[in-house]
């Protein structure tokens, strides 16, 4: 036994160990060491360990990714189906990347939840808010460098968004572009923000975030009717931690350091069954007919800009989402004092649940895009309408050939943007249909000089009967 | 086992910052205590104003210097990193002859890009939506929705330009005729030259800064 302490007493000893881990070793409150409330407080650590496995991974994929606008989507291919374990590197990139968005996600609803944000930690939360957009800003530039259809498509949105930022918008958007269009230089910039610039920033910035984290300790549970103030606050906290001697190294680092470690192992997993995200086809700026598919962090705001009432294109492409970034950092200091428990904060807790709860909703609605027009679908046929009348027939045809069936459905055939018509002629007259078709009516474009009256009258047949005939599927 | 240090200790910045002051021994002034043990000796005075003279000069020289060579390096590395190609000039591209497009006809066009450079790959490569009137004129639409940006695409037989990421939907003449876009599409300026069909297109057309 002595021989084996001897070597470690040396390493201890030489590299000066206790005051290495002495910004660890303090007194924690009880309920962030113990019990059940400890797995509150895990998060911060799973973002901390996804991070690291997305540097790792980074830098493999680094060794083989050639950022040329000529060469990167083929030098992705190569990653994928060439090198060694290649595919599982970059799913691991990419799941490590979802997860770290979630993993924010969750501890900045845990910190706002119980208030953790107020006196003395205004800079924890400040800090928190600037990585949580350094987050979603490497995810956003990551998607780009796959330089795939969806990849490339990603950069010209965003300039767009940028572009609309009131006096500075040009600039910003021919920064985000490096140049007017995507060009030469939009990979390369976009490669240099991704692999050095904003995973430094995050480096220092998580830093700061842990140094304040053990400087002003972990805040402890709120209690009801117990307000923070700023008076008295650090004397309480400070007593209260004394009083019930939880040193937080060691006992109080272990669940965090296995939830840290659950997380690598789920995103292994995860990568090595799932793989990676598919890579769309070759970028082509004339391609006209791809549909770009943003990835899933950003699809809640792709449907909020779909869905949203007609009109007030500033306010939810600008004003909304940069507000809401300006709320978020200054959140602090202007609530910076006060009640911490949530039954005591209701507002606070309503505006949390609406917001949570639209992220799930836009995100499971953009995940399904019904507004997205189905080009792919086919035209009815005669043994699946189970009828050779030729004016029906034609009638099918027309509805396919001129567009409508891309939004709207008949038999399950078709878009799902506008109302579903198999069952159209229960609720609307042969007249009425036929106005409609012809003048419009909100995102129902007019097709009067679209369409012939031969077609209308035709397209109008088809639709009264199409309730009575049916897909052979069905029978 | 040892108790832990105090938080007293962690919160007056013990851990991190400077170690407590060493209590000052009869002498609760500060910078004025100089004088009072001095006395009345003037030249120990003079000395004492001197060193704080000279501490805060150093002081200056110190950050001055220091901030003096941040800019200096700072002017070149945001100039580069925040440099954007000089205005590209709008250059007419030729995308065919007259007689390649049959009248009242949507057709896609391509051309390469004005900013392109030799490694820009696929990127180099732009389009745009071309239509022939009559015998004579052209008109031409920028591909970029006005939404957000998203290529639109002509859809003969409904005759409409669809947008594929907001259903953004425009009809022959660009206008807008369903889903979000309030503006109509870009068109962009065409003209007959030698038998050519030619196009002047500026790169992109960010959405609502640029009227054509």
């Amino acid at each position: 036994m002595n021989q084996l302490r001897r070597p470690i007493e040396f390493v201890k000893d030489r590299l000066g160990f206790e005051t290495l881990i002495k910004p660890l070793d303090h007194n924690a409150p009880p309920e962030t060491t113990e019990g059940k409330s400890q797995w509150a407080y895990i998060f911060g650590f799973g973002i901390l360990f996804s991070f690291l496995l997305q540097i790792t991974t980074g830098i493999v994929l680094a060794t083989n990714y050639v950022p040329s606008p000529e060469s990167a989507y083929e030098s992705v291919e190569f990653i994928t189906y060439e090198v060694r374990f290649g595919d599982t590197i970059r799913a691991m990139h990419w799941i490590g990347a979802s997860a770290m968005v979630i993993l924010v996600l969750i501890h900045a609803m845990r910190v706002f939840l119980t208030a953790s944000y107020k006196y003395p930690r205004e800079f924890n939360w400040i800090s928190g808010v600037v990585l949580l957009y350094l987050t979603f800003g490497m995810a956003l530039s990551g998607q780009l460098l796959r330089w795939d259809q969806d990849g490339v498509w990603t950069v010209m949105v965003a300039a767009n968004f940028a572009g609309r930022v009131p006096f500075v918008g040009e600039h910003i958007a021919q920064f985000v572009l490096a140049g007017e269009t995507v060009s030469g230089s939009t990979l390369t910039q976009t490669y240099a923000l991704h692999v050095f610039i904003l995973p430094i920033a995050m480096v220092l910035l998580i830093g700061l975030h842990l140094f304040l984290v053990t400087y002003h300790g972990i805040s402890e549970l709120p209690k009801a009717g117990k307000p923070v103030n700023p008076e008295t606050y650090k004397q309480e906290y400070e007593e209260y931690v004394e009083k019930h001697q939880r040193p937080y190294w060691p006992q109080g680092i272990w669940n965090e350091l296995f939830f840290g470690g659950l997380v690598v192992t789920i995103i292994v997993s995860l990568a090595f069954f799932l793989g990676p995200r598919d890579l769309a086809a070759s970028p082509d700026l004339t391609d006209l007919d791809s549909q770009p598919q943003p990835d899933w962090f950003i699809v809640w705001y792709y449907a909020l800009i779909s869905i949203k009432p007609h009109g007030y294109e500033e306010v939810f492409l600008v004003y909304l989402p940069l507000g809401f970034f300006l709320f978020l950092l200054i959140l602090p200091l202007i609530a910076g004092k006060g009640e911490r428990h949530p039954s005591k904060r209701p507002f606070a807790i309503l505006g949390l649940s609406v917001v949570a709860g639209l992220f799930i909703m836009l995100t499971v609605v953009g995940l399904r895009a019904p507004w997205v027009p189905d080009y792919e679908t086919e035209p009815l046929q005669a043994e699946q309408l189970g009828t050779q009348d030729e004016r029906i027939l034609e009638g099918a045809r027309v509805f396919h050939e001129r567009g409508c069936q891309y939004c709207h459905q008949v038999h399950r055939e078709g878009g799902e943007w506008g109302p579903d018509l198999t069952e159209v002629s229960t609720r609307m007259g042969s007249e009425q249909i036929a106005v409609r078709i012809v003048q419009g009516i909100g995102n129902m474009p007019a097709y009067q000089d679209i369409l012939t009256t031969e077609e209308v009258d035709l397209l109008v047949e088809f639709l009264n009967e199409v309730d009575e005939l049916g897909p052979r599927a069905d029978e | 086992m040892t108790s832990k240090p105090s938080m007293l200790y962690r919160i007056s910045g013990g851990r991190f910052g400077r170690p407590p002051a060493k209590p000052e021994t009869g002498c609760p002034g500060g910078c004025g205590c100089a004088r009072a043990v001095a006395g009345g000796s003037g030249i120990q005075q003079t000395t004492t104003r001197r060193n704080f003279l000279r501490r805060n000069f150093l002081g200056f020289v110190g950050v001055g210097m220091a901030g003096f060579a941040a800019t200096l390096a700072g002017i070149p590395i945001i100039g580069a990193l925040f440099s954007t190609p000089a205005r590209s000039e709008q250059i007419w591209h030729v995308v065919g002859e007259v007689d390649d497009f049959p009248v009242d006809e949507t057709v896609k066009v391509e051309f390469v890009d004005v900013e392109a450079v030799p490694w820009s790959g696929p990127a180099a490569r732009n389009a745009a939506w071309l239509r022939r009137t009559d015998e004579e004129s052209f008109i031409a639409f920028s591909v970029y929705c006005t939404h957000v940006g998203c290529p639109v695409s002509w859809r003969a037989g409904a005759s409409l330009f669809i947008c594929p990421c907001h259903g953004g939907v425009f009809d022959r003449e660009g206008e807008v005729v369903a889903g979000p876009p309030q503006s109509p599409l870009v068109r962009l300026d065409v003209r007959v030259q030698d038998g050519d069909v030619q196009i002047l297109a500026s790169p992109v057309p960010v959405t609502g800064e640029r009227p054509s």
